[in-house]
């Protein structure tokens, strides 16, 4: 690809302790593309993400958002530059409801001197989730009851929803299909070909070849803290991508 | 206030926004059981003396009892919610009534110019202790049980060496006349109560209704994502522990009018009867969950049995009991209910629910 990445990362290094868990990785994804990470466990994937997300404070590197450099020191700053993350563990607040859940964070407040109290527009959210999850295809049974009491994969849903509806600019799914049945996960691969057809950068990581191959434009290997080579998705095999994760044999076209 | 989440159902299926919620959810709201518990005892005593119990001197005496603990109770909600604990209302209370007492002892006279320097002295009092207690559990990490703990000693502590361990008993009389035991002018309503009503109903719609408590209850039910989402967690919880001390500033002056002295020694089991209240009222200790109703009610249930014991001629040392045994109660049908929707929610629903089924397949 010859255009500029819309998010990129050069050397980044981070260590805890003595344990390099990030030694000089770089890392770029292009809007409109799905990207996949894979690595063996501990090969720094999620610390990758951490950084990418603001969740983590770099020894050393740069990160470039359309081209120009940014300082990513909260997820906060990171959101506001379209950058989501679905995490591992879904980052809901199971006590609340599907559209609090949603909006926590970005309210929308009522109009005039009523929001400026505090007072929330909870139909307007309300409306908006439904929206949202509608546009997935997303079976979310109940907007007003808590997400603790939902199966894992309505958490999932809601938790995906939420990082696509706003994510403009790069969304992030840390294992989204770890815990998911068959259909579900069919289903998780089509959401990420939707979202990429309208334009944003996704990345996937994942410990399943066949998923990463089918779903992926391209898949970048990380191994020990750095990047060891990227493949064409068309072009690569399951052997060879195992292979690179784990050294055996050396990726030549990076 | 009258229901927990008093959000509309939206059923997936239909995109009409309704506002009821049927009679059965209403009756499994911890909140509601125990206010028909109370109902229970309520009309236990009035059948027990018909002649005393019901009548409004009486329930007017109850209300009256309450109002100070209702005060507190508010905080104390706000941060139970958050799954913190804050024990040092009741020593808080007492410094902020001793540090007031002496102020408007050193202005020395009884009009409302003292009286109001006195309030302010006192919200600002509680106030600062909140705060001390906020930073320390937000920024410095220490647990709210050893914070408040620590400032539980330290008040109270301060308050004894600030009057040498003797009450002050010089309070002004437009605040004994007015707040203490006054009625609201044209009825038979005490100042003190229209006081604490009014709190519990802008507090109970700020946590119920706005953005500030759905961050409370965002922060309780679990703090690592709300930070996520970009929620300031640390500055919520500052704001509530400063609540929370702001709220026994309040009860500090308020216990002054009342009672006409600081009452050093007198408050020693206030938090935890006020935490005791808080937990029967369906507040759960592990956060996220939680209704200012609730607490009201949980109020009531030692108050109406104290008071019940009395009028039939029992002991009155029996409603220790008794709470004792509600509170277990309380916390034991919570748990229940929790493990059991736990259960159902997870056979009934999982698998057979798509995903992300496609609308059309």
């Amino acid at each position: 690809m010859t255009t500029i990445p819309v998010l990129e990362a050069r050397g980044l290094t981070r260590s805890f302790g003595n344990v390099r868990a990030l030694d000089g990785v770089d890392f770029d994804v292009h809007a409109g593309e799905v990207v996949a990470l894979i690595g063996d466990n501990g090969a720094g994937k999620s610390t990758l993400v951490k950084a990418l997300s603001g969740n983590l404070a770099l020894d050393s590197g740069k990160i470039l958002f359309a081209g120009g450099e940014v300082e990513l020191g909260s997820p906060s700053q990171a959101s506001s530059l379209g950058i989501e993350t679905v995490y591992q563990d879904l980052a809901l607040a199971p006590h609340l409801n599907a559209a609090q859940n949603m909006f926590l964070g970005r309210e929308i407040p009522k109009p005039g001197f009523q929001g400026r109290l505090g007072f929330m527009d909870n139909r307007t959210m309300r409306a908006k989730s439904r929206e949202a999850f509608d546009e997935l295809g997303a079976t979310v049974r109940s907007l007003s009851d808590p997400v603790g009491s939902m199966s894992g994969g309505q958490k999932q849903a809601i938790a995906i929803a939420r990082a696509v509806a706003w994510a403009k600019g790069v969304i992030f799914l840390d294992e989204p299909t770890a815990a998911l049945g068959v259909v579900q996960t069919r289903n998780v691969l089509e959401t990420i070909r939707r979202v990429r057809d309208k334009g944003v950068g996704v990345v996937f990581i994942s410990h399943s070849m066949p998923h990463v191959i089918d779903v992926a434009d391209r898949i970048q290997v990380l191994r020990l803290g750095r990047r060891v080579a990227t493949y064409e998705a068309k072009k690569t095999t399951v052997e060879e991508l195992v292979g690179a994760m784990t050294g055996a044999l050396d990726g030549a076209h990076s | 206030m009258t229901s927990t989440h008093a959000v509309p159902r939206t059923a997936a299926t239909a995109p009409e926004i309704s506002r009821t919620r049927s009679l059965r959810q209403v009756l499994q709201v911890q909140s509601f059981q125990i206010l028909l518990v109370l109902m229970v005892i309520f009309l236990m005593f009035s059948a027990l003396a018909p002649d005393v119990f019901p009548t409004w001197g009486n329930v007017r005496q109850i209300i009256q009892n309450v109002s100070i603990l209702g005060v507190l109770g508010i905080g104390m909600t706000f941060v139970i919610v958050t799954s913190g604990i804050d024990l040092s209302i009741g020593s808080n209370l007492v410094f902020s009534g001793v540090v007031a007492a002496k102020v408007m002892q050193a202005m020395g006279d009884t009009g409302w110019g003292t009286a109001i320097v006195g309030i302010f002295v006192a919200v600002g009092c509680g106030l600062g202790w909140g705060l001390l207690n906020g930073v320390l559990i937000a920024k410095a990490k220490v647990p709210p049980l050893i914070v408040t703990l620590g400032t539980l000693g330290g008040a109270l502590g301060l308050a004894q060496v600030i009057t040498g361990g003797v009450d002050i008993r010089e309070v002004p009389a437009v605040l004994q006349d007015t707040i203490g035991y006054g009625n609201v002018p044209g009825t038979t309503l005490p100042t003190i109560s229209l006081i604490a009503m009014v709190l519990i109903l802008i507090f109970g719609t700020v946590l119920h209704r706005t953005r500030f408590g759905l961050y409370t209850f965002a922060v309780g039910s679990n703090e690592e994502s709300a930070r996520r989402v970009g929620v300031k967690v640390d500055r919520q919880l500052i704001s509530i522990y400063v609540l929370s001390g702001g709220l026994a500033g309040v009860a500090g002056i308020l216990s002054l009018s009342q009672y006409g002295t600081t009452a050093i020694a007198g408050q020693s089991a206030t938090n935890l009867n006020v935490i005791a209240a808080v937990v029967i009222g369906g507040t759960s200790l592990f956060g996220g969950v939680g209704t200012i109703f609730g607490t009201v009610v949980g109020l009531f249930i030692p108050a109406v049995l104290q008071n019940g014991f009395v009028i039939v001629g029992i002991q009155p040392f029996w409603q220790q009991v008794a709470v004792g045994a509600v509170l277990v109660v309380a916390v034991y049908v919570d748990q229940r209910r929790r493990a059991a929707a736990a259960r159902g929610h997870s056979a009934k629903a999982d698998g057979k629910k798509k995903l992300f089924g496609r609308r059309s397949s």
